[in-house]
């Protein structure tokens, strides 16, 4: 043992005080450029080619959407310039975009079924607003009696009734969307439980429904639901032509949903249950109270994705004969008199930001849900 | 009236003082025999420490006192009520069962505080008041009272499984099961977890622990239960085991881990 780092012994008496951190040292705003932009040729050649696409491309949309579009006059100012975006005929065609056919002097009871349906659902979201268990008891039982009476009408009410023929547009869409997700996560969240169940009716009827409907495109869950259902079902119980699609597209995502909720499921350590059994948890109590809760957190962001979609979907209603808000855009877009250069460009911008808003802002909800359902997990 | 929480529980008269009781118990997992033949009868109050070597079947024999684990043939009475399929018989037994593991198995979203007043409130229907009341009181007793709104994943595995014990306690059950719950700590946290489980048994709590810790074993078992191949081979007072087991098995074990 002749060790020399042994000798003299190092030996440490006083506990060593904990030292402040040294001062944050911030690179130069040059420092940084150099470092992340151009620390090689090859990452500066690639820097200066993405810049250049991104002012190219940004500067097309731009001056279409905004520079060279005509804001204000009627179809000659559109005619007129083949440059632009035509906003006047947005602008002329906005309530049929949102309400299709529906009679113009009945219109308000959509804007009234929407402004109670966005109060709720800020009020459910928000997630520090009081009383939260009102605003979904509200939600989901009283809006949609309400809801199908404003919309659909009851004579009784003087509310005269409004055929489904007429509904369109983006109260179509919303419509839609709304019941999908509403119905699907429940659904899904049965099928999965059901899957992973111990008793063989329930998981061979669940694995069956599951593997059945992800097996066979929208459009076809669309049509059977369409065309062979009332072929199935005696004249007076076949659901209204605008019934049959919603149940479709809430049958086919609750699907989707249950293998997302399958997956969380999975998640979920062996020892969770057990501590809950150990406990005399009842089966429903562990699911409700330990079990999901956990499992929904860890696929928020599938969870999401499939509302996305489904959103998304929600346009190959149109297939079935359902003016939807893509659709009534389409319309709108051949209208012969409106029919100049941007028409159709127009039209097809406003949809695609429409529907991008309405996804992006379920995308930024769903990572502020992430952020918060973290706490503390980080063990 | 925070002092009622602190009265053991009264036992009905006529009422079993047998614990646990085990009646040839067998279990297989497949085709491999876990547990054979298991006969054991745990008298109220009495503190058993069970050990072996891994593979023994102990985790095993504990899980299907509590049905975690269903045993194929032979009989499970536990608190003079058997151990069988019928679910709510199940929950019935389990609520007056309490279990710790070797990984805590904390519910991660909830709140030390929250974890403990789970079961009460939606096993014992008991009120939130009081259930919050009673998990405070546990969590003060296994000495982590300030740690009740944190939740599990700031706490370190020795407070992790002091609060798992708080919230066995919580469900005030007439048996503790204890799966190596020392196995996972890091050494200097063993001692602090132990500590709570002398405490516990001090007070006069029926306890079958699986564990280790032969130095625990000496000091509060009543009872060593050791097991090899899914068998009981001895079971002695600890001053007799450690001393002079008759058996070979047990000897040899012994020598393996008292070095």
């Amino acid at each position: 043992m002749t060790d020399q780092s042994l000798r003299p012994p190092i030996v440490n008496l006083a506990l060593m005080p904990a030292m402040a951190p040294p001062a944050d040292v911030r690179p130069s705003p040059l420092t940084w450029i150099k470092r992340n932009l151009f620390s090689t040729p090859f990452s500066g050649a690639l820097t200066i080619c993405f810049v250049l696409l991104a002012v190219w491309l940004l500067h097309q949309v731009l001056s279409f959407a905004i520079l060279n579009a005509v804001w204000s006059g009627g179809r000659e100012a559109c005619r007129a310039n083949p440059e632009g975006a035509c906003w006047p005929f947005i602008a002329q065609k906005f309530d049929y975009l949102r309400y299709g056919a529906y009679p113009i002097s009945e219109r308000w009871r959509v804007d009234l079924t929407q402004a109670i349906g966005a109060i709720l659902i800020a009020w459910l979201l928000w997630t520090k607003a009081p009383r939260r268990k009102l605003a979904a008891m509200l939600f989901f039982v009283f809006y949609p009696v309400a809801a199908f009476v404003l919309l659909r009408g009851v004579a009784l009410l003087h509310l005269p009734v409004i055929d489904t023929m007429l509904w369109g547009g983006l109260l179509i869409t919303l419509l839609m969307s709304i019941v999908g997700i509403v119905f699907s996560l429940p659904i899904g969240i049965l099928l999965a439980l059901g899957r992973r169940s111990d008793l063989p009716i329930v998981k061979a009827v669940c694995l069956t429904f599951i593997e059945v409907v992800r097996g066979v495109p929208f459009i076809t869950v669309l049509f059977m639901a369409n065309f062979m259902m009332p072929l199935f079902v005696p004249d007076y119980l076949t659901p209204d032509r605008l019934l049959r699609p919603l149940i479709a597209i809430a049958l086919f995502s609750s699907a989707y949903m249950a293998e997302v909720v399958r997956a969380g499921l999975q998640a979920i350590p062996k020892g969770q249950y057990e501590a809950a059994k150990a406990l005399g948890i009842s089966y429903f109590d562990m699911m409700r109270l330990i079990v999901l809760p956990q499992a929904l957190t860890i696929v928020i962001p599938s969870i999401v994705s499939t509302f996305i979609g489904l959103f998304k979907d929600t346009t190959l209603v149109a297939i079935v004969g359902i003016a939807d808000f893509l659709k009534a855009v389409e319309t709108a877009r051949v209208d012969p008199s409106w029919a100049g250069p941007t028409i159709s460009s127009t039209g097809y911008l406003f949809a695609g930001l429409v529907y991008w808003g309405f996804c992006f802002g379920m995308s930024r909800y769903s990572q502020s849900m992430e952020r918060q359902l973290a706490r503390g997990h980080k063990s | 009236m925070p002092q009622a929480v602190y009265t053991p529980r009264r036992e009905a008269p006529g009422e079993s003082v047998v614990a646990v009781e085990l009646r040839d118990v067998n279990k297989w997992f497949g085709s491999f025999h876990a547990l054979k033949n298991i006969k054991l009868s745990v008298p109220r109050g009495q503190r058993v420490v069970i050990c072996g070597p891994s593979g023994s079947g102990k985790s095993t024999m504990i899980r299907c006192i509590n049905h975690l684990e269903e045993h194929q043939s032979g009989e499970i009475i536990v608190n003079g009520k058997p151990v069988a399929q019928d679910l709510r018989r199940i929950d019935e037994v389990r609520s007056n069962v309490g279990m710790v593991f070797q990984h805590f198995n904390l519910f991660p979203h909830l709140t030390v505080l929250e974890n403990c007043m789970l079961a009460p409130v939606w096993v014992r229907k008991m009120p939130r008041m009081a259930a919050e009341q009673l998990a405070r009181h546990y969590l003060d007793r296994v000495k982590i009272a300030e740690k009740a709104t944190n939740y599990p994943g700031q706490l370190s595995g020795g407070q992790q499984q002091r609060a798992a014990i708080a919230r066995a306690l919580c469900m005030n059950p007439r048996v503790m099961l204890f799966d190596e719950p020392t196995s996972a700590l890091d050494p200097e946290m063993v001692k602090e977890v132990l500590d709570t489980m002398v405490s516990l048994a001090s007070e006069g709590m029926t306890m079958l622990c699986v564990t280790h810790e032969m130095g625990f074993a000496r000091e509060i078992a009543d009872r060593v239960v050791f097991m090899d191949h899914g068998e009981i081979v001895e079971a002695n007072t600890p001053h007799e085991f450690f001393a002079n087991s008759r058996s070979e098995r047990a000897r040899q074990f012994l020598a393996q881990i008292l070095k």
